[in-house]
This record gives C-alpha cells, sequence and structure tokens, in this order.
C-alpha cells in the first residue's frame, strides 16, 4: 500500500503545515511516512508546495510526480499538478478560490468552498483543515483519530490555543462533504459517465 | 527505541547529541540551518556548547581544538562553507584527530545555489584539502539514515582517530520522515592520546606537522596503513535485489531513493536489475561490486557531471584485469550537475537502453562467433565471390 499526496496552493495557507498533519498521521496510524516542502521563496503571497507519501514498507522515492490525492488551494495550482493526478485519484480543490475545474473524467473531484465555511467561522486561517476534514471524508486511510493526535504534534507549543479551532475546522470539512454528497463523484464513475468533467464544472461553480 | 517524525538535518542533530557529542561549531548557511538551529537549541539544554563561529576556517580549527582534548565535537556547513574548511581538514587528518564534519550539499560550482546536487563527491573523497590523505564519508539515504550514519561517524571517527565526514544533500536535509532515534551514548571510551592536562602524566602532543623529513615519511606509511585497515574493515554498501541481477544501477543518497522505485517498476517488467548503494563513499564498497561478477551492466545515476562513476569504473578496471574472472561489465551514467533531480521514469528508461544495448552487442558477437566456427569446419558457402580456403 502507498498514496502519495501533492499540497499545493499560496504561501500563508498552510500548505506545509496540513502536508506535516498527514505525514504525522500517517505514522500514527503505523505507516512509513515522508514529507518534503517545495523549496523556494514561500513567504506569504508566494506559491507553496509540499509531497507526502505514505506507505506500510520503506517509502521509496520521497519525490511524487504522479499522486493518488491532490489538494489543491489555488488555479496556478491547479493547473500545474491536476494533469498529474494518477488516473483514479481524488483531487480536493478550494472552489471559492478556483473557478475552474482539472477537466478530467478519470480522478474524482471534491470542490469545497473551504475558504467560506472557514471565514464563516470566523476562522480565516483555517481553510486548510476544512480541506483535511473533506480529504478525511473521502478517503478512509487516515482516521479521525490519527489526524487529530497530529494537530496536537505539528502545532507549535505557543500556539496550542489553535488545535480546538483546527479541529472543528476539520470537522466542518467532514460535514459539509456528507451534506453534500453530489458535490463528488468517485472515478470509476466519472470516468463511465461522458458528462462527468462537466458535472464537475458544475459542482465548482455550485459551490461558490 | 523511540519512534518519531524529523526532518533531516534535526534528525542529525538530535543523533549527534545522543552520541556524546557536546561540542558544536557552525556558520549559517542553507540548506543545513536546521542543524545550526537544532543545535543552538538544544545542544546547551544537554550540557553542551553551542558556537556560532565568526568564519568556516574559525570553525574547522575550533573543532580541531575540541577533539584534540578527547571530546566529540562536530562541525556543519554546505559545500561552498565547507570548501573554506579543507585546510583544517587536512590538518585534522595529519594530526589524526576524529572530528565529525557535515555537509549537506548545495548546487556549485562558486556560491551555486540551495537546488539540491551531489556535486561534491570528489572533493569529499579525494581529498579537497592537501597531502595524501582520506576522510571517512559516510552518505545517508534517509532520515533515519541521517541518525544512524551520524552515530557512526562518531564510532569510526574515534575507531580510527580520523575526521569522519557525513555528505548529505539538500532534499534529505530538508525532508520530514519516520525515524527511530539511536539511544542515547556515553562519550565513547577514554581517549589516552588527547590533550587534557598532564599533570601527573608524560605530556601528549598533537602535531599536524612533523619535525623531520623522516618522520613525515613515517606518518605518511602510517596514514596508508591505517586507511588500508579501514578499506579492508569498513566497506558498505546496501545491495538491493541484486542476487540473480543482470543490470545494475549504482546509487548513492538521495539518487538511490529514486533508482530503487526505477527498480521496483523494471522487477514488475520481468526486468532483473538491482541495486548497489554505497553507503560509504570512502573507503568506497568495492567488495560488493566483486560480490556480484555477472552483472552485465551498469547504470551509475548522480546528481553531478559523473563524479561517482570515476570510482566504479576504477572499482570494474581492477575486476575486468583478472582479478574476477569472467566479468566485464558495461558502464553508462545518468546525472548533471546544478539542480537535477533524476526522475523514476528517466532511470528506467536509461536501463532499458543499456539492456538493449547489451541485448545487440551479443546479437553481433554471436553472429560474428558463427562465422568463425563455420570458417573452421569449411563449410561457409561462396557467396558474393567469397571462397573459403
Amino acid at each position: 500500500m502507498k498514496r502519495e499526496y501533492k499540497i499545493a496552493g499560496f504561501g500563508g495557507q498552510g500548505i506545509l503545515f496540513l502536508g506535516q498533519v498527514l505525514a504525522y498521521a500517517g505514522m500514527q496510524s503505523g505507516l512509513e511516512s515522508c514529507w518534503i516542502p517545495s523549496y523556494g521563496p514561500e513567504m506569504r503571497g508566494g506559491t507553496a508546495n509540499c509531497q507526502v507519501v505514505l506507505s506500510d514498507r520503506r517509502v521509496r522515492s520521497p519525490l511524487v510526480y504522479n499522486p493518488d490525492v491532490a489538494l489543491i488551494f489555488n488555479k496556478p495550482s491547479l493547473e500545474r499538478f491536476s494533469p498529474d493526478v494518477k488516473p483514479g485519484g481524488i483531487v480536493v480543490l478550494v472552489s471559492d478560490l478556483i473557478d475552474t475545474s482539472p477537466g478530467r473524467s478519470d480522478i474524482a473531484v471534491y470542490a469545497v468552498p473551504a475558504k467560506s465555511l472557514a471565514d464563516a467561522a470566523g476562522e480565516p486561517a483555517t481553510l486548510n483543515m476544512v480541506v483535511a476534514g473533506a480529504l478525511l471524508a473521502v478517503d478512509p486511510l487516515l482516521r479521525r483519530e490519527d489526524v487529530e493526535a497530529a494537530i496536537w504534534k505539528v502545532t507549535p507549543p505557543h500556539r496550542q490555543r489553535m488545535v480546538a479551532v483546527n479541529l472543528r475546522a476539520l470537522d466542518q470539512g467532514v460535514d459539509w462533504v456528507r451534506a453534500h454528497p453530489a458535490e463528488g463523484t468517485t472515478g470509476a464513475e466519472n470516468a463511465a459517465n461522458a458528462a462527468g468533467a462537466v458535472g464537475v464544472v458544475g459542482m465548482a461553480k455550485g459551490a461558490r | 527505541m523511540e519512534r518519531t517524525f524529523m526532518k533531516g538535518n534535526e534528525a542529525i542533530g538530535e543523533a549527534a547529541i545522543r552520541a556524546g557529542c557536546r561540542l558544536y561549531f557552525g556558520y549559517p548557511i542553507t540548506p543545513q540551518n536546521e542543524l545550526l538551529e537544532y543545535m543552538a537549541a538544544h545542544l546547551p539544554e544537554a550540557g553542551g556548547v553551542f558556537l556560532q563561529s565568526e568564519s568556516e576556517l574559525a570553525g574547522i580549527s575550533m573543532l580541531y581544538g575540541a577533539v584534540a582534548a578527547g571530546k566529540r565535537a562536530m562541525i556543519s556547513s554546505s559545500s561552498p562553507g565547507i570548501s573554506l574548511m579543507q585546510e583544517g581538514l587536512s590538518f585534522l587528518a595529519s594530526a589524526e584527530l576524529p572530528g565529525v564534519i557535515v555537509n549537506i550539499t548545495r548546487g556549485g560550482p562558486g556560491l551555486g545555489r540551495i537546488t539540491p546536487a551531489q556535486s561534491d563527491y570528489l572533493q569529499a573523497t579525494k581529498g579537497g584539502g592537501h597531502g595524501d590523505y582520506n576522510l571517512i564519508v559516510l552518505a545517508p539515504s534517509s532520515v533515519q539514515e541521517m541518525a544512524d550514519l551520524t552515530t557512526l561517524a562518531f564510532e569510526l571517527a574515534d575507531k580510527y582517530r580520523n575526521p569522519a565526514m557525513l555528505l548529505g544533500d539538500g532534499i534529505i536535509g530538508q525532508m520530514m520522515e519516520t525515524v527511530t532515534l539511536p539511544p542515547a551514548m556515553d562519550q565513547g571510551e577514554s581517549k589516552p592520546w588527547a590533550a587534557t592536562g598532564c599533570e601527573g602524566r608524560e605530556r601528549n602532543l598533537i602535531l599536524s606537522a612533523p619535525y623531520t623529513d623522516q618522520e613525515l615519511m613515517e606518518l605518511n606509511m602510517r596514514l596508508q596503513a591505517k586507511y588500508a585497515r579501514i578499506k579492508a574493515a569498513e566497506q558498505r554498501a546496501e545491495c538491493e535485489q541484486m542476487e540473480d541481477a543482470e543490470y545494475g544501477i549504482v546509487a548513492f543518497g538521495i539518487s538511490a531513493r529514486l533508482a530503487l522505485a526505477a527498480v521496483d517498476d523494471l522487477r514488475a517488467d520481468g526486468v532483473k536489475v538491482g541495486l548497489i548503494r554505497p553507503i560509504t563513499l570512502w573507503p568506497f564498497p568495492e567488495n560488493a561490486f566483486r560480490a556480484y561478477p555477472k552483472v552485465r551492466g551498469y547504470l551509475v545515476v548522480e546528481m553531478n557531471e559523473g563524479q561517482m562513476v570515476q570510482d566504479v569504473r576504477l572499482t570494474v578496471s581492477d575486476m575486468v584485469n583478472g582479478r574476477v574472472p569472467g566479468a566485464a561489465p558495461t558502464i553508462r551514467f545518468l546525472g548533471h550537475g546544478g539542480g537535477y533531480v533524476p526522475t523514476a521514469t528517466e532511470i528506467r528508461e536509461r536501463v532499458m537502453e543499456l539492456a538493449r544495448l547489451l541485448r545487440e552487442a551479443v546479437g553481433a558477437s554471436e553472429a560474428v562467433g558463427a562465422v568463425r566456427t563455420a570458417s573452421a569446419s569449411g563449410s561457409v558457402p561462396a557467396e558474393g565471390g567469397r571462397r573459403t580456403a
């Protein structure tokens, strides 16, 4: 078993933090785990991405070229990384920051209005955790308790106040996806359905 | 044993503290700064001294002093900083002092950039400083090995009274991975040769320069005898799926991780390929190659313009020159300097190319052989006006 993730967006959106949470949660659940940040100027506003590999044996390549899962936080990242997602893979995108879709019928796309949800909760910085929650709802590999433990671990000691806030945002993401089952379809269904790609565009718009 | 999740650079720091390192010197440079930060934060907690030196030259000289006093000590930097330390490394080797030096390589030459690279192989293994000396050079390919080989570097440095270098790269330094940390140990065995204050005993002298011509000759002979012992006892390599391999990939550090992914893919396609991953770059693990004389071709993969491949060629040419009967592998190279990272796909394609090349070579030599056999029996038909004698 191996699961490869690419997480990409702007600096300041919590991209690297989210990657570390997934990687640490993987370790908590007994898997081998690896996280690599992208190089470059990743201060607020620049592009940021990271890659995570979880595996039940020693991780071979820590570099991810064809992810099983892509978590996408802005349009340039969608354009750059969604073509590389493995057929049958998963894309979770922040629909209220991205006005296009991957345009692929062989992957499952979940367009989640994570920014609106985080803003509405009064915690704009938690949109990364809303996306993590959405992933939890659609990919059973990681358990919520392991992700919770990971959030405790990855949050620096002086910011532990944010743990509860982050956990609420995580559950917001889970709940939203469960309440909107039609917003994402499985890769198999999508591939079988010629209208799948069109449906995805509709989802992204409908979620705004 | 304690399983955790750490950055490669931090794993070096924690392993060093647990290995009894209580003196650390360094000067900031990316991509090894997490190590400097880790030591600044945690070495004082362990009762040690973190000292940011005013320059790399000062830092390596501080290391000389610290290890001359019998302490376990370490310095770290990245490529341009390591260049500045070369004089000190030669002096440490000459004085037979056991410091640990960490080079988290960046792309060069010159100031270069922080992109990942493996272009300091030759500098690390062939000197860099002046004179006939060798560092023990260890090449981690995972965060786990960043920790394990740090421990080993301290042990080997003490055992042989020789400086040991950990040669990593920016990717392993920056990435986080699951790691089982080694248990804490003491500072190693006491060092009767160390300059610790001579009250009640004869004075210990630690010299990097002998007083006479004769002594310089003796020093060189002593060093070479020691290097021969290290070569005989300390070669380390990881060999994956080499038992039945027709082709071998040779790669160290992060390149070996990508090569291993390529091995998996190629094996799934039925290609008999394996990986030799040198862990000790010096001594180069020649024995690993000698163990597989049936390998027909090697692909050497590096993030440089072809450095370790020189050692592979030397090793193989020794084998071909009669020491290992029957061995005559073809060697190909894949790599670039300046921030290039090979992909598993690229490695896979180059192995397939090598396999094709060797198949064609065998085909050609069999055809030649067939003609020769036929000629000898005198049965080749006279075509195109050619007759056999």
